[in-house]
């Protein structure tokens, strides 16, 4: 085991850089998860680590030596890949030795690892069927069984679970955090899908146009987002923006949405926005669970206005509305006894301690 | 009430041509039978024919009878032909040709195929076209300038290639090479990246990821590929007809003409058995492997 470092690690296809100066440290036994749209250099990362493609610029170190040169079979990793791609002519067996076989090891050695493994993975009884006998979920399990015998320093997933159905893609989630817990290996996952980032990571790096977006943990990641492209890509469904800007009505801080609403910031926010310019055009980020049915009795911070429901999602525990606000479509979450009805009016509540205020041009969370 | 009546009645006025599709179907069926019974009766009529004419003996087949009918069979072809010490040489010669040519094809062609679809290196896809582009060359083109070669050499070295048959092991390679290789690349190609990258990072070189993942699972092309290069070096005619002359060289198509037609005098009857006893390995092969074979054509053919 071993932690894996990156020092403004390059990738340039044809003069296209993929990865534009990647800065990144991950502790020993750490789980990262590598996350963002297609194209955004994740699995070339990923595939930088493993040493299947060449660094452009930079280094990549591993257990604190430098492997830049070093070729994939000499770094001691192991990897998952999104097709599984198991060797079709051997057996579940054969498919987890191969490594160790190349490697010599002595046979009761080989016959231990795979046995652990596979019970871990509860795929003792299939060890002898070939990979076409199996369903996609045993071969994503045999393939992380090959991982696992290798006993290496790292482990890497390219998306392993991008393949499965979406019932289970959530069980094997869980199956491979429990792994995890087990064999305590530094991993790196690559994923887009960002409920997977959020569930299995100790860390997240959420990635766009081959740069690191922002670092942090989940929920850190979700409660405070360094820019509108991660509010928007972390959190599901995704954060509204709503075009506002600030004013100074009567001396004190109100946010203006339209004409007709302003809300007065509370106290906590007022003081951090104190130094944004007035009447600049920002961006009001709300997440959904902070849009509600406005409540008898509001608390200091949640402000009431009415809207006009386009529609309602209703989804059991909660239902989902829609509604449109100066252009921009706005989703909330209310409680299902709350009356949202299609097309009907419904007085809702913002809450804005949990508010985000985003300069409109760059991006950035102020 | 009343609509319902109305829909009922209007229903059945609709001409629809229920079940057409099975009808179309069944009309697609007897065509193509018909014209597979057509093919199957061009293609087998000539061996049926040899077969006819091997059982006769040489006054019956000179005789004015039914051709198609044997009315004294003899074995006496069969026994002249597996007794005589000259059809035996070419049938040595030709198997020690066909399983040297098979053998150096594949030993070529699976690595070369491997570096070519696998390894990127400058200028990998110019040479895979470049290799196919040998194969479209034909060989009576070939023949003349190959021949002044394989002279010239001699002269120079003292080596003398010509009228030996293992002059056949560096000329027909020229065919089967280029078109194996091009078979194999397309079957090797098939295979995801991702199972020669697992292999790479389960530790395995280069050539643990041909030997042990690549030619298993590509298996059916190697196959198609080996049947390919023996039927070509089995039934080859031109080269050996140019590049051997000394009756203890020849290899079976060329030592039944040779030997069987004596100036305007045809053996007819060892001719046919000469043919349909050298066309029986090949025929032998194809029943065994034909799964195999049919595989790995159609595989190829996906992969272009």
């Amino acid at each position: 085991m071993a932690d894996v470092t990156l020092r403004k690690v390059i990738k340039r296809y044809d003069g296209i850089e993929a990865v534009r100066g990647i800065d990144l440290d991950i502790a020993d036994h750490e789980f990262v998860v590598l996350v963002g749209p297609s194209g955004c250099g994740k699995s070339t990362t990923l595939r930088m680590i493993a040493g299947l493609e060449d660094i452009t610029g930079g280094d990549i170190m591993i257990g604190g030596d430098v492997v830049n040169d070093v070729p994939p079979k000499d770094r001691d990793i192991a990897m998952v890949f999104q097709n599984y791609a198991l060797y079709p002519h051997m057996t579940v067996a054969e498919n987890m030795s191969f490594g160790l076989r190349l490697k010599h090891y002595p046979k009761a050695e080989i016959k231990t690892r795979v046995d652990e493994a596979a019970r871990m993975l509860d795929i003792a009884e299939l060890v002898d069927r070939k990979p076409k006998q199996l369903s996609g979920g045993q071969r994503q399990r045999v393939a992380m069984g090959r991982a696992i015998v290798r006993n290496p320093k790292v482990f890497l997933f390219d998306e392993p679970l991008s393949n499965l159905d979406a019932k289970l893609r959530v069980q094997m989630r869980i199956e491979i955090k429990k792994v995890h817990q087990k064999v305590r290996t530094t991993t790196v996952y690559v994923t887009h899908d960002q409920v997977e980032a959020m569930t299995l990571a100790d860390r997240v790096v959420v990635m766009n146009h081959g740069r690191i977006e922002q670092i942090g943990t989940p929920n850190d990641l979700y409660h405070n987002p360094a820019t509108r492209f991660v509010a928007g890509f972390i959190g599901s469904p995704a954060m509204n923006f709503i075009p506002c800007r600030l004013e100074d009505v009567s001396g004190k801080p109100h946010i203006r949405l339209t004409d007709r609403i302003a809300f007065p910031l509370p106290t906590n926010r007022a003081a951090r926005y104190q130094g944004v310019t007035r009447n600049e055009k920002l961006q009001l980020g709300l997440r959904p669970e902070h849009i509600t049915e406005a409540k008898a009795h509001p608390e200091p911070g949640i402000e009431a206005f009415d809207a006009v429901l386009d529609v309602t999602e209703p989804m059991g525990m909660e239902t989902l509305i829609y509604f449109t606000l100066e252009g921009a479509q706005i989703c909330g979450r209310v409680n299902p006894n709350a009356g949202a009805r299609d097309g009907r009016p419904l007085r809702l509540a913002v809450d804005l301690n949990n508010m985000h205020l985003l300069n409109e041009v760059t991006g950035v969370v102020v | 009430m009343t609509s319902t009546v109305i829909i009922d009645k209007a229903a059945p006025t609709r001409t629809v041509k229920y079940g057409s599709m099975s009808h179309d179907r069944t009309w697609a069926l007897r065509w193509s039978y018909f014209f597979l019974t057509l093919f199957a009766i061009f293609s087998l009529v000539p061996p049926i024919y040899m077969l006819i004419t091997s059982l006769k003996t040489s006054a019956e087949i000179s005789a004015a009878t039914n051709p198609w009918w044997v009315f004294h069979p003899t074995l006496s072809n069969y026994i002249g032909l597996l007794t005589s010490n000259q059809f035996l040489t070419f049938f040595r010669n030709s198997a020690f040709v066909s399983i040297f040519v098979v053998t150096i094809t594949m030993l070529i062609s699976v690595p070369a195929a491997f570096a070519l679809a696998r390894m990127r290196f400058w200028g990998s896809a110019t040479l895979a076209t470049g290799v196919f582009l040998t194969y479209l060359i034909p060989d009576s083109l070939l023949f003349i300038p190959l021949f002044k070669m394989f002279a010239v050499f001699g002269d120079w070295t003292g080596i003398q290639l010509i009228n030996r048959w293992y002059v056949l092991l560096l000329i027909y390679p020229t065919l089967t090479v280029p078109f194996c290789t091009w078979i194999m690349i397309g079957y090797f190609a098939s295979i995801p990246k991702e199972l020669d990258e697992a292999a790479i990072i389960d530790g395995a070189s280069w050539f643990q990821t041909l030997t042990r993942i690549f030619i298993p699972v590509a298996f059916p092309g190697i196959i198609a590929a080996t049947i390919f290069a023996f039927t070509v070096s089995w039934a080859q005619f031109l080269y050996p007809l140019v590049f051997t002359t000394s009756t203890d060289q020849l290899v079976l198509p060329v030592g039944i003409i040779t030997t069987l037609i004596k100036g305007d005098v045809f053996n007819w009857g060892q001719i046919m058995t000469g043919a349909l006893l050298g066309a029986a390995p090949p025929l032998i092969i194809y029943a065994f492997l034909m799964d195999y074979y049919i595989a790995g054509l159609t595989a190829g053919a996906t992969k272009g």
